[in-house]
């Protein structure tokens, strides 16, 4: 296979396109000039720095270093959940919650994926590991930040509504039942959103990306039905787990609403 | 039934013992800010407190909180409207509440965007009554009537507690209002509550 690699310069090029549309944004006051330059500046370190990591990793291959890697980027996707929500649940609740919820989603679906479904030896190769992970880590990661931040954004805003609610007798899970509903349904909507347009409007990333490395179409396209159908179910499962226990844990054993347990707005 | 308060405390408040007999309107004022509301979130159990709370013999601990609070309800000053349609809200439907209180056929049908704060004010004590309360905190429940609308809540209202004898906490601050519908007046005072004659 003939793959055309990439010159620096020609990825510079890229890059000043970048910088023109950070100026113009600036010149126009939208204010979106700095961050987009900082989450630039954030991809190319980045994914410079994971493709020498992932050079080592493919090279040693062994199981502890595949889970050690797994770790750090389950870690990183925690902390990046927290990062985004305006209102958070203090005491390392955010954290954990995200953690736990991406954990059990992705790590699940990413081993049944592996074991059963591509079945590479031994199922840990981190060639198909990693990249499957990250596709779903990074999924599930967007799904479960959406979900948790639109549920503790909108109790933030309702809880005059919450609390009536529970003045007139009904249970917390009646109480907040709209919120969850919408905080699960807007974590969903990417995914149901890219199912429904891949191949029309859009050519997924991950299937752009192989056939531009060279693989057959057919290939390409059954792994991409794969990758997204797991993202669905792990970002989908994600943000199940992540609104019941963020709703739980924003009511206590008296079914009160425990508003004291949000972070108010941050600067 | 009685609704017993023993040895409650919230906020600024210490130890507060009272007891309310059945049917009877307990008043209670204080200066904005005393910790009125937050004692009438404390019985219904709205917010960590200390204190023990019974209605006639059965504690608040032995009922689930939800069916706690919906059987001592709290009615608050500004009432919250959640679904499209007024009637979405209640338990049941009250045609003789909504009629004694001045509403005419067809508010049950009603947008809830088109209410006025003195409508939202009066639906939202019939939709408390709707769902069968055994006891009522009401919280400053005429604060944004007139006096023609003040008067029919205050007869409607007296005559539900009478005729269910149900006990009533009413957090007010006009002391003409609270010597029509009071049986006995208490004084937020610092950490006491103080009895007013």
């Amino acid at each position: 296979m003939n793959v055309i690699d990439l010159a620096w310069w020609e990825l510079a090029i890229a890059a000043s396109m970048v910088v023109a549309l950070a100026i113009t944004s600036t010149l126009a006051r939208l204010n979106v000039g700095k961050p987009i330059l900082i989450a630039a500046a954030r991809t190319v370190i980045q994914l410079s720095l994971i493709g020498l990591v992932l050079e080592a990793l493919f090279a040693v291959g062994s199981f502890h270093w595949v889970a050690l890697m797994a770790t750090v980027m389950l870690l990183v996707a925690g902390r990046e959940v927290m990062a985004r929500q305006k209102h958070r649940l203090t005491g390392g609740w955010a954290f954990g919650i995200g953690t736990v919820s991406m954990f059990i989603s992705g790590f699940t679906v990413t081993i049944l994926t592996l074991t059963v479904v591509i079945g590479p030896d031994p199922w840990y190769t981190p060639q198909y590991a990693i990249p499957l992970l990250g596709m779903l880590l990074g999924n599930t990661m967007t799904g479960v930040a959406l979900s948790l931040d639109r549920l503790t954004e909108a109790v933030w805003r309702q809880r005059a509504v919450i609390e009536n609610r529970l003045m007139l007798g009904q249970s917390w899970q009646d109480a907040i039942g709209d919120f969850r509903r919408e905080a699960m349904r807007s974590g969903m909507m990417p995914m149901i959103n890219s199912m429904a347009a891949a191949g029309i409007v859009s050519l997924p990333g991950m299937m752009t990306g192989q056939i531009l490395g060279g693989s057959p179409p057919s290939v390409a396209v059954k792994y991409q039905i794969l990758v997204m159908f797991t993202i669905t179910v792990g970002s989908g499962f994600g943000a199940i787990v992540a609104v019941s226990a963020g709703s739980r844990r924003l009511f206590d054993e008296r079914e009160r609403l425990r508003i004291d347990r949000l972070s108010s707005a941050r600067a | 039934m009685a609704l017993t308060i023993h040895a409650l405390s919230i906020g600024a408040l210490k130890d507060i013992d009272l007891i309310v007999q059945p049917g009877e309107i307990v008043c209670l004022s204080g200066e904005s800010g005393s910790g009125k509301s937050r004692f009438l979130r404390a019985i219904a159990d709205l917010e960590p407190h200390e204190g023990e709370v019974h209605l006639g013999k059965t504690n608040r601990c032995d009922f689930p909180a939800h069916e706690w609070r919906k059987r001592v309800m709290l009615v608050p000053a500004e009432s919250q409207w959640w679904a499209d349609a007024v009637k979405d809200h209640f338990c049941k439907p009250m045609p003789q509440a909504l009629a004694s209180l001045g509403f005419g056929e067809g508010a049950m049908d009603w947008s809830v965007a088109r209410l006025s704060s003195g409508e939202k004010q009066r639906l939202a004590a019939a939709r408390a009554l709707s769902c069968g309360p055994e006891a009522l905190l009401l919280d400053e429940p005429t604060a944004n009537l007139d006096d023609d609308n003040t008067e029919q809540f205050e007869r409607w209202i007296s005559e539900e507690i009478a005729r269910t004898a149900m006990p009533v906490i009413w957090v007010a601050h006009d002391e003409a209002q609270m010597k029509r519908v009071g049986n006995r007046h208490f004084r937020i005072k610092g950490d006491h509550l103080e009895p007013v004659t």
